[in-house]
């Protein structure tokens, strides 16, 4: 089974993840740029944050057989900060790097009006550089947040095959499946939606323009959330190619429309260096 | 092979065409760089190519002065690896005087040999100071750049550098541990420095 995890923050996880999620049938990922957990204060930051996204976490995704892309934006939960904004003028510079296929997360956190000018200005950037977009719904009043969000896309211009409309469930899957935007899940140990009622859904609205990811991050979290719900879809009666269709084919196509997928498998080479530094620290050859 | 003739060779045909449309963008609009730069490697190739053709992009900046400086000096500030090793292939061929120095001295301080064996190219090899020069060789024979990669060791090398290298490769032999041929290169024109390694190779 090749699994593409169109939604992972592996900034946060252990080389034992990538080694697992290998071993699980992950080829491919995307990491959205987000935010960290502790908030940033400062454009140099987010920089920083952005050189290792198309720099260190590629080289280390490659050392186990994975082939690693991400998104880039400014997230809405620091939109608020002031201190943050200036990362809008530097954005532009990231959207043009080999590894961004998307421009994302975007969206709402608490519906202020600041993120209401970040998550515009953003989309104006996507038409610019001609990328797809990751938006994420809120976590608390999401549907509402979600038929905002789906407001502001639909005035953007930016036409809805190239937007993904992440973290939906029962209530909002409806919405998003109306508006032609493909629709993301996260699969998540408590909360959000687990293996079982992903399958319920995929019985309800088919595999078109479905994506299923682990947003695995610094949170309680799991990386073979896709494993195992591509699992409950094989036990529940999908066949092989169901399965492919949301677990490879359907990521490829969503991001494939940037233009910039590479996964030409490239074997891992445990003896590579990244700037200098080996990821198998203190074995090197 | 001269950047032009990489150019010549290497470049296909939507390669050129996008190049030429490219570097007509930089010339009347220098901040179209800052997108085009990162785009270089899947629009032309990678490897000699890429390079060549940021050197390309690079000269068709029309700034001068301070503006062209920090115009040069962001590129390398927010560039990949690739990026930043296509500004140091530049250096020699812009208007920047000295001012390229920092963006040469951040190349020799990581550990990464694609750029620290460009910061040793024809712009290195003119502007920085002895001290900083020999430490730079020292670095390439360290972290394993061949010296036959570097500019200016003919002219550069001195008895300082051959004293380093000496030291270097006792060190090395002191600890089991293999020597790269490459010190040769300067020690076999500084032989007084290279007594006491002799010694210890002999012993060894
Ligand atoms: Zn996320």
């Amino acid at each position: 089974m090749r699994i593409f995890d169109p939604h992972i923050h592996m900034t946060s996880r252990t080389t034992d993840d990538y080694q697992a999620m290998y071993d699980a049938g992950v080829r491919a990922l995307v990491e959205p740029a987000f935010w960290l957990g502790q908030p940033r204060t400062s454009v140099d930051t987010f920089v920083d944050y952005f050189d290792g996204l198309v720099g260190w976490e590629p080289f280390r995704a490659s050392q186990f057989g994975i082939r690693h892309h991400c998104t880039m934006a400014l997230n809405p939960k620091e939109a608020n900060d002031p201190r943050c904004r200036g990362v809008l003028d530097v954005l532009p510079r990231y959207l043009a790097k080999d590894g961004v296929v998307a421009v994302g997360e975007l969206g709402y956190d608490s519906m202020t009006p600041e993120e209401d000018e970040v998550f515009a200005a953003q989309l104006r950037l996507a038409i610019e550089h001609d990328l797809p977009v990751l938006v994420h719904t809120p976590h608390r009043d999401k549907a509402a947040g979600t038929r905002r969000t789906l407001d502001v896309v639909r005035e953007s211009g930016v036409t809805p095959e190239r937007v993904v409309v992440d973290h939906l469930n029962e209530v909002t899957v409806g919405l998003v499946a109306d508006s032609g935007c493909w629709m993301g899940f996260s699969i998540y140990p408590d909360t959000k939606m687990d293996p079982d009622r992903m399958v319920a859904i995929l019985k309800e609205y088919g595999t078109d323009r479905m994506l299923v990811n682990s947003a695995a991050d610094w949170g309680k979290s799991d990386p073979l959330r896709t494993r195992q719900t591509a699992d409950a879809m094989l036990a529940a009666g999908f066949a092989d190619d169901d399965v492919d269709r949301v677990f490879w084919q359907n990521p490829v196509a969503f991001y494939g429309q940037s233009g910039r997928l590479d996964l030409e498998g490239t074997p891992a080479d445990p003896a590579a260096t990244f700037e200098g530094n080996s990821v198998l620290r203190g074995a090197r050859p | 092979m001269s950047l032009d003739t990489v150019l010549a060779e290497r470049l296909s045909d939507d390669g050129r065409r996008w190049l030429d449309a490219a570097t007509d963008r930089v010339r009347s609009d220098a901040a179209a760089i800052r997108v085009l730069f990162p785009a270089v490697g899947r629009n032309v190739g990678r490897g000699a190519v890429e390079d060549a053709a940021r050197v390309a992009l690079l000269k068709a900046v029309p700034s001068r002065g301070p503006a062209l400086v920090d115009e040069v000096a962001a590129l390398y500030r927010f560039g990949d690896a690739a990026e930043k090793r296509g500004v140091l292939r530049a250096l020699h061929l812009l208007d920047v005087g000295d001012r390229g120095l920092p963006i040469v001295q951040d190349a020799l301080r990581t550990n990464d040999t694609r750029l620290v064996a460009a910061a040793l190219g024809p712009y290195g090899a003119a502007q920085l100071d002895a001290a900083a020069y020999r430490q730079g060789v020292l670095k390439c024979v360290f972290v394993g750049v061949p010296l036959a990669d570097i500019e200016g060791l003919e002219r550069r090398a001195d008895a300082e550098l051959a004293r380093m290298l000496a030291d270097f490769a006792t060190e090395r032999l002191a600890a089991g541990r293999d020597v790269p041929g490459d010190v040769w290169l300067v020690l076999d024109r500084f032989p007084d420095a290279a007594t006491g390694l002799r010694k210890t190779a002999e012993e060894a």
